[in-house]
């Protein structure tokens, strides 16, 4: 492969840590967050800045993002999350908006506006994948065990959840801990990847592209947002028009109003991707060629 | 120098009460935040801009922003929002559906228009004229004045008309205002277009005094703040949160720094729903178990 599509992979698979994150907190557990590129800000910024001026090898740097990622979730799902959605969706935003203007202020450790150059490098798509790969078994048997359970539970009727006994802000919190770990570790990698840090680089588009990808793919599957990811982020590619951010944009804008005014559920609903849905066609097939002789 | 500080901070805190009144009606309605109506705020802004180009008549580019204001709203209201709406889907839809606009018309304002700032033409009779020692421009005073006169204006259609009955029945139970016989699909179309026809009056002054720009639609995120701040589900919360956002505002950028000033909108919001999520005069809801 060469190393203009070895990069694109490597992107795409850092954007998928995200958006499997994202996928958690707004696909299982109903949490819709505008302003998640916030908490990839942090992850980056926290990573290069450790990196840099604490001179921390790239792992320790990553582990960094993780917590500082966590810690500000912490605070903001402690302010939010007790109360309605909207007021969770609200603030998320607000979010994203402080992190990028608080990072364009901090000028001495981040460089501000100016970017902040020279990260050090360590992001491969070697690194990627098996990251991929640890975050998606992880997060298989997340969904398997009691919290994914509760979570679904809360994306389907908070009320009723609590009703039996769900403790809905403990739920709550962990999906939302576990996005911003994601989303701060992407950011992290991000940080390695591209050697170069700009506040804009975290923008709203940003934590839009992030919905779009989940959305498309399908609240509650992660399959779906696996193969949504993929394809947002070779599709530009292949199609040279990544240069205009406005078309893309407002693609995606259209997107997802068409997805969810007409198809909600997403490209693959709720459905995974595993052994038996694969089998179980064929088997199908095979049981009705043989009742219909 | 407080006084003009003052003046200020009232002007743009009437501009964000348009903003925040209309939003805070779809809010109370319909239980969701339309991020779409920074569209609205965006079209009365770019409209002004091109009506003035045209011709020099302030009044006609100001009712033009408000005809603008009330279509783009409608329009959105009519392609997103109904078809959900009529299969009662949940709100986060609703609140994604609208995100997505958002995002669609602020980059197709970009791809027609460019993403240059585009200036009102020079418009004659609005120099800074002082008052108690301060120098005020002309355009805020007016602008204030506008904003009171519609925010009244607003105040009187919702207690003392037939429909403003309708929509005060209608955002405290929307289906029982509907079984007493009103129209409630007409309800909603009207309110949307009432805010819009705000959001689109607010453009305009945003515009003459911003300059008209795609991104304009976020100063709506002051409007949420606003509305926050002043209690979601009260009119009136969300003026008197427009108003004292708007003077805290100024003061801390006249005062502190001016790259503080957004930092300080978005953390009085999270500091509001932290300890008084409720805001100033918001009454509390919640479903019974």
């Amino acid at each position: 492969m060469n190393s203009y599509w070895l990069g694109v992979s490597t992107l795409a698979g850092i954007y998928l840590i995200a958006t499997l994150g994202i996928s958690i907190l707004t696909g299982f557990t109903g949490l819709f967050s505008l302003g998640h590129a916030g908490f990839m800000c942090i992850g980056a910024y926290a990573s290069a800045v450790a990196t840099k001026m604490l001179g921390v090898p790239f792992y320790i740097g990553l582990i960094f993002s993780i917590i500082a990622s966590v810690i500000v979730g912490y605070f903001v799902g402690y302010a939010t999350l007790r109360l309605r959605g909207d007021y969770f969706v609200i603030t998320t935003f607000a979010l994203g908006e402080i992190v990028k203007l608080v990072i364009e202020n901090m000028v001495t450790i981040t460089g501000g506006a100016k970017g902040m150059p020279d990260v050090k490098p360590g992001t491969t798509f070697q690194v990627v994948l098996i990251l991929d790969i640890i975050v998606i078994l992880l997060l298989v048997n997340f969904l398997k065990s009691k919290y994914g359970r509760n979570c679904i539970a809360i994306r389907e009727e908070e009320m009723a959840a609590k009703i039996i006994g769900i403790d809905v802000m403990k739920y709550k919190m962990t999906a939302l801990l576990i996005s911003c770990a994601l989303c701060g570790l992407a950011g992290g990698l991000l940080a390695h990847y591209m050697h170069y840090l700009h506040p804009n680089m975290f923008n709203m588009a940003k934590s839009n592209e992030l919905i779009v990808m989940v959305i498309l793919g399908g609240q509650g599957s992660l399959t779906g947002t696996t193969v949504a990811t993929i394809a947002l982020v070779f599709l530009p590619e292949l199609l040279r028009i990544g240069a205009a951010q406005e078309w893309r944009m407002f693609a995606y804008g259209v997107l997802v109003v068409l997805i969810i005014v007409l198809k909600p559920s997403g490209l693959f609903g709720n459905r995974e991707l595993n052994l038996k849905g694969i089998v179980s066609p064929f088997k199908k097939l095979s049981s009705k060629t043989q009742g219909g002789k | 120098m407080l006084v003009q500080q003052i003046i200020t901070g009232l002007s743009v805190g009437g501009i964000y009460a348009l903003m925040a009144v209309g939003y805070s009606l779809i809010y109370s309605l319909l239980n969701f935040t339309n991020f779409a109506h920074g569209l609205a705020v965006t079209a009365g802004a770019y409209i002004g801009f091109f009506v003035l180009s045209r011709m020099s008549n302030l009044f006609i580019a100001l009712i033009m922003g408000i005809i603008v204001g009330g279509l783009v709203s409608s329009l959105i209201e009519t392609i997103a929002y109904r078809p959900m709406l009529n299969k009662n889907a949940k709100r986060i839809y609703l609140i994604i559906a609208g995100a997505g606009v958002s995002t669609a018309g602020e980059n197709l304002i970009i791809i027609l228009f460019t993403g240059r700032f585009k200036a009102y033409p020079n418009v004659s009779g609005l120099e800074p004229i002082k008052i108690l020692g301060a120098t005020i421009g002309k355009v805020d005073i007016i602008m204030l004045i506008a904003c009171i006169i519609t925010l009244i204006l607003v105040e009187v259609l919702l207690q003392k008309t037939k429909i403003g009955l309708a929509i005060r029945g209608a955002a405290f139970d929307l289906d029982v205002t509907s079984i007493m016989g009103v129209n409630v699909k007409q309800l909603i179309l009207f309110v949307f277009m009432l805010a819009g026809s705000l959001a689109g009056l607010s453009g305009y002054f945003l515009g003459m005094k911003y300059t008209a720009y795609p991104m304009l639609g976020q100063m709506t995120n002051k409007a949420f703040i606003s509305a926050v701040l002043g209690g979601l589900g009260s009119i009136q919360g969300a003026v008197v949160g427009s108003f004292l956002l708007g003077i805290s505002e100024t003061l801390i950028s006249a005062y502190i720094s001016s790259s503080m000033r957004d930092i300080f909108s978005f953390s009085i919001l999270i500091v509001v729903l932290i300890f008084r999520p409720n805001g100033i005069m918001g009454k509390n809801v919640e479903d019974k178990a």
